[in-house]
């Protein structure tokens, strides 16, 4: 009894236990202005690397494609539209995949053990390093597709997109791989997104009479579509930085050239490239890339945060 | 009277049909890259796998039909992603706990949030030119380039925002009464935070933090030109200086190599390090969903 009744002592503060309190608070404060920190000096220390270029070359940089170290002339229209045409093509496979299988497991067409299985694994192939799906891209999936990229091109030359003959590496095969890596972020996003319509209203739809599809168009869809939306955004900010897997996968080619069977480039696959052994003004326009694309995807997930917030609260 | 029978034929469960169809293909093409990968890298990764490939250095590529191993490469992703975990598991958890524990909503916390989803959005490659500009091209490490260090701080800018949103979240869902109750015996804020509320969310925590060094294990990018790659066995502290190889840049660059020894090479590495990602992802799910029962119970 004695015991426990000491256990229970009145004890004062120490005085240097407020100052402790005071230290903690302002460490934690510090610690989290951290992340500020680094985005700012992300922002300033690209900006001021490309400056060189950025005042040789100005805005010139952005819509020619000579890229010649030895003339010393740099443009990187190539890099910019194979980063926006890989990111685009790819979100506009994976939007319907992505959508449609996570309406699958949100729906009871099977029992929830295996829609959350199916679930798992989808978010699983997010865990797998982008370079070892670029190894199995190699290896893989470029023999798999070769002949049906000669079929393209055999019948579909006349669609400039197919216009030139496919030979190993090329665009498509990077969207291709772009689409397995995007699917993880649309399906999952999608599906917190679909969980979270209330039950209510597809209650009052199965009431009047729809059927399940028609429910799932008209009522849940529309519902969950801001959440979708934001999701798709992300994933296309996730498209345009993707570099190992496009890199090892997409040919590396400076030549232009509107066809997706011929070897193309983007602006982080040029970065992976060429940055080890860039030197003089061929650093500086590497940094007016690598701003340029930072640029993008920093604008692309703005919107998708002020997507998210600006319609989170619909129900 | 025929109306209140199901009808097959009817346009609207035709499309119904045809929709739920529709949505399995989707499904089913979902599902099918992972499996063939996983079993893929299985097969081909696993077939080659040696005591040698542990302890080796790898060759250079050449006319040499034998590659050698991954010893310094397996090293090197350890040592690179744990000063990656060093540096942004204080930074981010500290972070964490000002939002969750100081923070009232005001626009400092909000911009801070907004920040840190922003940097989780930041190219993983843009980190990587940000690290070669302030450390590598400065050589402001005692005049080291290419290093470790420079690897390691360049993951943990990556890792950072998923710190600091586990934490967070881990601290937000602790409930307000036990605040209330450790500050109302008199407790100060610090004491509270340590002793009360970090160790009740540390499971969420860690799990978020496991998760995100490894898929920081997993990176590249950042690392191809902050790292660069090595050949030669890590032997002392000193090599922290100097270039190092790891799991992700062998497999990038030995993919590449023309030589078939190379390549193999690459897939065996490509099977460590899927094995160990995977077995942790699936360990710490599973670990979730038995928590999870226990707690409805």
């Amino acid at each position: 009894m004695e015991e426990k009744l000491a256990l229970f002592k009145n004890r004062k503060r120490f005085g240097i236990e407020k100052y402790i309190d005071v230290i903690f608070k302002n460490t934690a404060l510090v610690l989290s202005s951290f992340v500020a920190i680094i985005l700012l000096g992300i922002v300033l220390v690209v900006f001021f690397q490309s400056f060189e270029s950025f005042s040789r070359y100005g805005l010139k940089f952005l819509v020619t494609s000579e890229w010649n170290p030895v003339k010393d002339e740099y443009g990187a229209f190539t890099a910019i539209y194979g980063t926006l045409i890989t990111s685009f093509l790819s979100l506009l496979i994976t939007i319907p995949l992505g959508v449609g299988t996570a309406i699958f497991i949100t729906e009871d067409f099977v029992p929830k053990v295996l829609r959350e299985i199916i679930g798992s694994f989808v978010e699983l192939l997010a865990a797998i390093p982008s370079v070892v799906l670029g190894l199995w891209a190699i290896f893989v999936m470029e023999p798999f597709f070769r002949e049906f990229f000669c079929f393209l091109h055999n019948f579909f030359g006349w669609v400039p997109l197919f216009s030139t003959e496919p030979t190993g590496r090329n665009s498509l095969l990077a969207i291709l791989i772009l689409v397995v890596m995007l699917l993880p972020i649309v399906t999952s996003i999608a599906r917190d997104s679909l969980n979270q319509v209330p039950k209510k209203l597809r209650n009052a739809s199965y009431g009047i009479g729809a059927s399940r599809w028609k429910t799932i168009f008209s009522v849940i869809l529309p519902a969950a579509l801001s959440g979708i939306m934001a999701g798709v955004l992300l994933a296309l900010g996730r498209a345009m930085g993707e570099t190992m897997a496009v890199t090892m996968i997409i040919g590396n080619s400076n030549a232009f050239s509107w066809s997706l069977l011929s070897p193309g480039y983007t602006i982080s696959s040029m970065l992976a490239n060429q940055f080890g052994e860039a030197d003089g003004s061929q650093v500086s326009s590497l940094f007016y890339a690598a701003f340029v694309l930072m640029i993008l995807s920093l604008l692309v997930n703005i919107f998708a945060q002020w997507l998210v917030k600006k319609f989170s609260l619909k129900y | 009277m025929n109306s209140l029978f199901y009808q097959k034929n009817s346009s609207r469960n035709i499309g119904d049909k045809v929709f739920t169809t529709l949505s399995l293909i989707c499904v089913v093409i979902s599902i099918l890259p992972l499996i063939f990968l996983v079993t893929y890298i299985l097969i081909k990764g696993g077939a080659q796998i040696t005591p040698d490939l542990f302890t080796l250095e790898p060759n250079p590529p050449g006319d040499d039909l034998d590659a050698g191993g991954i010893n310094p490469a397996l090293i090197g992703t350890l040592i690179i992603t744990s000063i990656a975990s060093i540096i942004s598991i204080p930074v981010g958890v500290g972070g964490g706990i000002y939002l969750a524990e100081y923070s009232k909503g005001g626009s400092f916390s909000r911009f801070i949030r907004f920040g840190v989803n922003v940097l989780a959005g930041v190219p993983s490659i843009i980190a990587g030119v940000f690290i070669y500009a302030l450390i590598v091209s400065t050589k402001i490490l005692f005049g080291s380039m290419y290093s470790g260090l420079a690897g390691g701080m360049a993951l943990s800018i990556l890792m950072l925002p998923t710190v600091i949103k586990t934490t967070d979240e881990g601290l937000k869902l602790v409930p307000n009464e036990l605040r209330y109750a450790s500050l109302g015996v008199g407790a100060s804020m610090y004491t509270t935070i340590l002793k009360i509320t970090l160790p009740s969310a540390f499971r969420s925590i860690a799990t978020g933090v496991v998760l995100g060094i490894a898929r920081a294990a997993g990176e590249t990018a950042p690392l191809i030109f902050t790292a660069l790659f090595s050949y030669y066995y890590i032997t002392g502290f000193g090599d922290l200086f100097y270039e190092m190889g790891s799991l992700s840049v062998l497999i990038y660059n030995f993919a590449l190599e023309p030589y078939d020894a190379q390549n193999k090479l690459a897939w065996s590495a490509s099977f460590i390090l899927v094995l160990s990602i995977l077995s942790v992802n699936i360990f710490l799910r599973i670990l979730a969903a038995l928590t999870e029962k226990t707690k409805r119970v």
